[in-house]
């Protein structure tokens, strides 16, 4: 029962990354300057390896044989295990700096919680994410105090963003049976208790970008559960095009 | 002028004799002829200014137009380690782009000048980023084709005699070897370890993909007018004509290592000459692709115009944000 729900709390943290991952490889060649593209681009490829380690963990976890690909590119959407937030699309720069922010806060709070993991292997994994974590924060902390506190559009547009995206940040706080068996075990922590720290530092990134911090209290919720929104299966049809069309192929 | 940079202009006709030149015109070409790298701060022709500007922003243009084509296969790329792979060329790829903008800044030019150059079309890129990426082993194609016809031409201007531009493609020069061998190991994967349908698309890939790759070294020496100059110049080290032919003995025995052949009937080994004859390069073709007539030119910088425009507002923000903050701090010195 522990090692099933271990597995299925990989698979979480690898359809995070996994999923933001491609989400923001599809920016590369669009950025607003050389810059933001190859500065989302090294986070893409940060993301992307961390949700490789947790697969492939996941995959040993599961003990069916399923590695990385095949656990990235032969599941389907309800098989899923990624927040909703992840998987929105990347709208203009305001929205996918929005997403990124509240994300890497989140991020950041739950890798420093899982160094003290008693399981070795996770602790061993967050503790190479979390140095590339500490960055993704502080790079999207920054611009999205700069775009709020910049132009009169870009505090519209930030403004916009953050709101549009708010009820989508209440899943990552709501833990289930999952969570909390594997919370018993010091395996992972309970993510009820990151809220109040994630709430305190985007409420003074937003004080400072001058942003009103959004008060909707209604969260959608279920993508943790295999339950999304319908962007997910878009994102899949194309990530697993070629595996699907070639069955069994190497590549 | 070929490769990145096809068609370079020197603004000379006819090379000048060296009683011809003035006292300055010959210390400078005494310099190059001695292997002494030219530094920004140093007298150079104008000519000579203005044809390296063309030349390493035409080179730029093709690193940041050349993210495109590529680009639009990593959401689909096949395994995450090849994923990972082709988000790091790419990311590269906008790398070279920098640095280059960087050594054409020494000449005096800025990089947004020479990016709305770009964009209003004045400045061309390499032809070859007009042709589309249909399938998967496009990815291998490119790497092993494209950017091996890339490092055969850029590997000469290592030794070029600009030294911002040398020292620049020293650096490219690394990475694009690893460029190289990462498509040539898609295609190994494949035609030697992959399935008869696997190994089709590779050969669709190099049929469509083996004739623009020796159009990249552009036109037939006895067509290239400005390469006089740019030789004596020390900014061409080897005509196009020399290059494709080294480029095409290089390929032939990696394309039959594949078990795939080059759509060119008249492909045969010389035994007298020690090198591959070839067929007739379709220049009609290349003309066309470089007047904007290619599969994917308007494609093309109608995405570069429309990520600039898109992004617009976002560099506005940033200098309105980073004017406020100096504001601010003068303000804060002046009460303090």
């Amino acid at each position: 029962m522990l090692l099933a729900d271990k597995f299925e709390s990989l698979l979480r943290l690898g359809d995070n990354t996994l999923i933001l991952a491609q989400r923001l490889s599809e920016w590369c060649g669009k950025g607003p300057v050389f810059e933001e593209d190859m500065a989302l681009t090294n986070i893409a490829l940060d993301l992307l390896g961390q949700a490789r380690l947790w697969l492939t963990y996941a995959g040993e976890v599961e003990s069916k044989g399923r590695d990385e690909d095949a656990l990235a590119y032969l599941r389907d959407a309800h098989q899923f295990r990624n927040l909703l937030l992840v998987e929105q699309p990347n709208g203009d720069y305001a929205l996918t700096m929005a997403r990124q922010f509240y994300f890497d806060t989140w991020h950041h709070l739950l890798l420093q919680e899982l160094l003290k993991s008693t399981d070795e292997r996770i602790a061993a994994i967050a503790e190479q994410a979390v140095k590339e974590v500490t960055y993704h924060l502080r790079r999207s902390s920054d611009l999205v105090t700069r775009l709020g506190a910049g132009t009169e559009e870009s505090h519209r547009r930030m403004q916009t963003a953050v709101d549009e995206l708010w009820p989508y940040t209440g899943e990552m706080f709501a833990p289930d049976a999952v969570d909390e068996a594997l919370a018993a075990q010091g395996i992972i922590c309970n993510p009820g208790q990151l809220h109040e720290p994630w709430l305190k530092h985007v409420a003074e990134v937003f004080r400072q970008a001058t942003l009103t911090l959004p008060s909707g209290t209604w969260m959608q919720k279920g993508g943790k559960q295999g339950r999304h929104t319908e962007h997910l299966g878009y994102i899949l049809t194309e990530m697993q095009f070629l595996q699907r069309a070639y069955p069994g192929a190497k590549w | 002028m070929s490769m990145y940079a096809q068609l370079v202009e020197t603004g000379v006709n006819q090379l000048q004799s060296r009683a011809e030149m003035s006292a300055e015109e010959r210390a400078f070409q005494e310099r190059v002829d001695a292997g002494i790298k030219i530094e920004p701060k140093d007298w150079m022709p104008e000519d000579y200014r203005k044809t390296l500007i063309r030349q390493i922003s035409q080179h730029a243009h093709s690193e940041i137009v050349g993210q495109l084509p590529e680009g639009n296969w990593i959401t689909r790329a096949p395994t995450l380690k090849r994923k990972t792979i082709l988000l790091s060329k790419v990311q590269d790829e906008a790398g070279h782009g920098l640095y280059l903008y960087g050594a054409a800044e020494t000449l005096g030019v800025t990089r947004d000048q020479l990016y709305a150059d770009l964009l209003s079309g004045k400045v061309k890129y390499s032809s070859i980023f007009n042709y589309p990426t249909l399938t998967w082993a496009d990815i291998g194609a490119i790497g092993w084709l494209v950017d091996g016809a890339a490092i055969m031409n850029q590997i000469p201007l290592c030794r070029c005699s600009y030294g911002p531009y040398s020292r620049a493609m020293i650096r490219i020069c690394k990475e694009e070897a690893f460029h190289m061998r990462q498509g040539y190991d898609i295609m190994i994967a494949l035609c030697r370890d992959g399935t008869p349908e696997q190994k089709a698309l590779a050969q669709d890939a190099l049929n469509r993909w083996w004739w623009p790759s020796l159009m990249m070294f552009g036109p037939p020496d006895a067509e290239s007018v400005h390469s006089a100059q740019s030789a004596q110049w020390k900014i061409k080290l080897f005509s196009n004509d020399e290059l494709r032919q080294k480029f095409i003995d290089q390929t032939i025995p990696q394309a039959e290592y594949l078990g795939i052949r080059v759509p060119d009937p008249e492909l045969k080994w010389n035994e007298e000459s020690g090198h591959y004859d070839f067929g007739k390069i379709d220049w009609d073709e290349f003309w066309n692709v470089v007047k904007g007539n290619g599969p994917c030119n308007r494609e093309r910088l109608r995405a570069r115009v429309q990520a600039w425009e898109d992004g617009a507002w976002f560099r506005e923000a940033l200098v309105a944000h980073a004017e406020k903050q100096s504001q601010r701090e003068a303000e804060a010195t002046k009460a303090a």
